[in-house]
């Protein structure tokens, strides 16, 4: 190249050495999913199964069952029947304009999504919120995760597990995370110095002090991050439905393919619908437990 | 060394505080040698961009005295009581409990120390939000794993004392300052450690709440006789409620005294500056400044009392059923002349206004200034222990702006 061309255009690498380096990465990432696949989806049999029969489970009960149970579980956690009129008719809706059996495989996934993220975030959380050098340590990997487009990560996830459920959820998971770690390391941080410094004063444990101060105080945070992962996840579900994840998304992309607008704003509609029951109701829930909140004398 | 053992030899400290250093920054250790050098604080900061907290603390605490640690924001107070119980760990220097060293304590050891020795009561009342008031009171014990049964009747106790009973069920969030603060007393005192720690706990409150805290306070040591390290900004707070008083001025003690040590003799400028707006009469007792300067006339014969009469022309009469009065030149005279050879009558004696020897001078005050005489001093038995001089009053209460 001539002498003084870096500095009108970049000097990047060649590229037949992109090439490589590309072919090379991709040849390593090939190869250990050719080895190890196998290894690895192995792991995930267990979920696999439970996911399966859990889907099964509610596509196999009897409509009017699962509205009954679905109607008993808001009503028991929200004590509102205004609530569970809403949550009542919009079932119903989306029965009749036939995506009863999607919106089931939705929720069953949305479920096991939510309790994961729960599983997995709450205690990354606390081990945010318990060293600096932790808290700095994770946040550019929940940077990443939060705004790396989903189907980038889709790629390895989809060559390591084929397309399925399982590649699903990880996805799925991947993308609504982030929220309920960090929202669980702030609530924690945020307790009130004084309220730590009273119960080590007076000899509690670190035990003591993260299960009977530091959690409950920092439940309404909790909580808010956990309602942000269910909103995320629902979010998620279009894009999970590009690989192989049955419910309402898979009618939302073929509408996309096929411009069919009803189709489309239909199962939209519907996610929507889903979304806002799952808003309502854990809010609500989080409302009631926290009982101290309420007249307050100022 | 000598100090420890003349201590040893009367009664021993409960707690002692040697050689405390507490430098706040990344290398606490590396700046002690410059504090030995008698580097300023502002040069320190300037030079290494450490903050000295607290800079060669040396303290006694006896047992069942209220000993309060007076300073303005800054002067490291809150950072002090903080040591006592280790939620803050000293650059250097020894903190010992009963004779033992606290900071030899392993992490176990630490958390049964603060389960049984001390227990804490907060500016801001450090009161969970999310547990009921007799759940809160409880606290201490329920770390301690007492069964439920018998930390909530332990706990109703308590409240009942600071007089909360009643409020069991509800929330901290429901009550007002004052009562929440009683809430943070009882939940202190219930766990029967012996020694008290109150950072600033009445400062939240507003004043009248505040005066009465104190006098509840003073009520409960009455009965429980507990050591209590208070801390305060409010010099008026400490000088009612504290034995002894510590003043901390930017980290280091500038006067340990009684209240009325300080107000009289401050040690140094900064104690001065402080004390100079102190209302004295609300603080100082009569005993501190009352002299022996009116002779006492003991003998019932009338000649015999006016030869002992001296220049200014009064004296005050006690024999052995008491203290009776003053008598003066002018009656006595009188009297003489009537019965030339008799004794001291009832009627020879003039009735004067009695002063308390712990009284303070605000009480004496009206007293003092409507008589033209000085007041006598009474002990509880009624006997002569002084006299208080209305020269030696408006002395005292005279602000010398020197």
């Amino acid at each position: 190249m001539a002498d003084s061309s870096w500095f009108t255009s970049f000097p990047q690498l060649d590229r037949k050495d992109l090439t490589i380096f590309k072919r090379t990465l991709d040849g390593a990432y090939r190869e250990f999913s050719r080895n190890y696949g196998e290894l690895i989806e192995g792991f995930f049999d267990p979920l696999l199964t439970f996911l399966i029969w859990f889907e099964k489970l509610l596509l196999a009960s009897p409509w009017w069952l699962t509205m009954g149970i679905i109607v008993a579980i808001v009503y028991s956690a929200t004590r509102s029947w205004k609530l569970c009129t809403g949550v009542l008719a919009s079932l119903i809706a989306i029965g009749i304009f036939g995506m009863w059996d999607d919106t089931m495989r939705t929720l069953s996934i949305i479920t096991i999504c939510t309790l994961l993220s729960i599983v997995i975030g709450v205690p990354t959380g606390i081990l945010m919120s318990r060293s600096n050098r932790m808290q700095s340590l994770i946040t550019p990997i929940l940077d990443v995760m939060q705004t790396m487009p989903a189907f980038v990560y889709l790629i390895p996830v989809v060559m390591l597990l084929g397309i399925g459920k399982i590649p699903g959820v990880i996805a799925v998971i991947v993308y609504a995370v982030p929220p309920v770690i960090r929202l669980t390391n702030l609530g924690i941080r945020l307790v009130d110095k004084e309220i730590m410094e009273a119960a080590t004063a007076f000899g509690a444990t670190n035990t003591q002090k993260l299960f009977g101060v530091q959690l409950p105080l920092a439940m309404p945070t909790i909580m808010a991050g956990i309602n942000q992962t269910i909103m995320m996840a629902l979010a998620m579900v279009v894009v999970a439905s590009m690989i192989g994840v049955k419910g309402l998304g898979q009618p939302v992309l073929q509408s996309i393919t096929n411009q069919y607008f009803t189709l489309g704003l239909l199962n939209g509609l519907a996610i929507v619908a889903l979304a806002i029951i799952f808003d309502r109701v854990s809010q609500a829930y989080a409302k009631r437990s926290q009982k101290h909140l309420g007249n307050r004398h100022d | 060394m000598t100090s420890i053992n003349t201590n040893n030899q009367t009664t021993s400290p409960l707690i002692e505080i040697n050689g405390l250093y507490k430098v706040f920054g990344p290398k606490e250790q590396s700046i002690l040698p410059l504090l030995e050098t008698g580097k300023s604080k502002k040069d320190v900061l300037a030079e290494t961009g450490h903050t000295v907290g607290l800079r060669d603390i040396n303290l006694d605490v006896q047992q069942g005295e209220i000993f309060v640690i007076m300073g303005l924001s800054g002067s490291g107070k809150s950072t002090l009581i903080r040591h006592f119980n280790r939620l803050i760990d000293p650059t250097s220097g020894q903190i010992k409990v009963e004779g033992e060293d606290i900071m030899q304590l392993s992490k176990d050891e630490l958390i049964e120390f603060r389960r049984h020795k001390m227990s804490m009561v907060f500016q801001n009342f450090g009161l969970m939000p999310h547990r009921t008031v007799l759940e809160n009171v409880a606290y201490g014990l329920q770390i301690q794993k007492v069964p439920k049964k018998e930390r909530s009747e332990k706990a109703v106790t308590w409240l009942e004392t600071v007089g909360l009973a009643g409020y069991e069920e509800q929330y901290p969030g429901q009550l007002s300052g004052g009562q929440q603060q009683r809430v943070g007393l009882a939940r202190a005192l219930c766990t029967d450690a012996e020694i008290l720690l109150m950072d600033e706990a009445f400062s939240a409150l507003d004043p009248l709440i505040r005066s009465e805290m104190q006098g509840q306070l003073l009520e409960l040591q009455e009965k429980l006789k507990k050591t209590i390290i208070f801390i305060t900004h409010d010099l008026d707070e400490a000088l009612r409620i504290g034995d002894r008083i510590a003043i901390l001025n930017d980290g280091v003690v500038s006067q340990i005294g009684t209240p009325v040590d300080i107000l009289l003799n401050p040690a140094d400028d900064y104690v001065e500056a402080f004390v100079k707006d102190v209302n004295r009469a609300r603080a100082v007792p009569v005993k501190t400044i009352m002299q022996q300067s009116v002779p006492i006339i003991k003998s019932a014969n009338l000649a015999e009392a006016i030869a002992k009469l001296p220049k200014q022309g009064y004296a005050f009469y006690q024999n052995e059923s008491g203290f009776h009065g003053l008598l003066t030149r002018k009656k006595l005279e009188a009297a003489i002349k009537l019965r030339p050879e008799g004794n001291i009558t009832p009627e020879d004696v003039t009735e004067i206004p009695n002063l308390m020897p712990d009284m303070l001078l605000q009480e004496a005050l009206s007293d003092s200034l409507t008589s033209e005489y000085s007041l006598p001093v009474l002990d509880e038995d009624g006997r002569y222990v002084g006299d208080l001089s209305s020269e030696s009053l408006a002395e005292t209460l005279e602000y010398t702006a020197e």
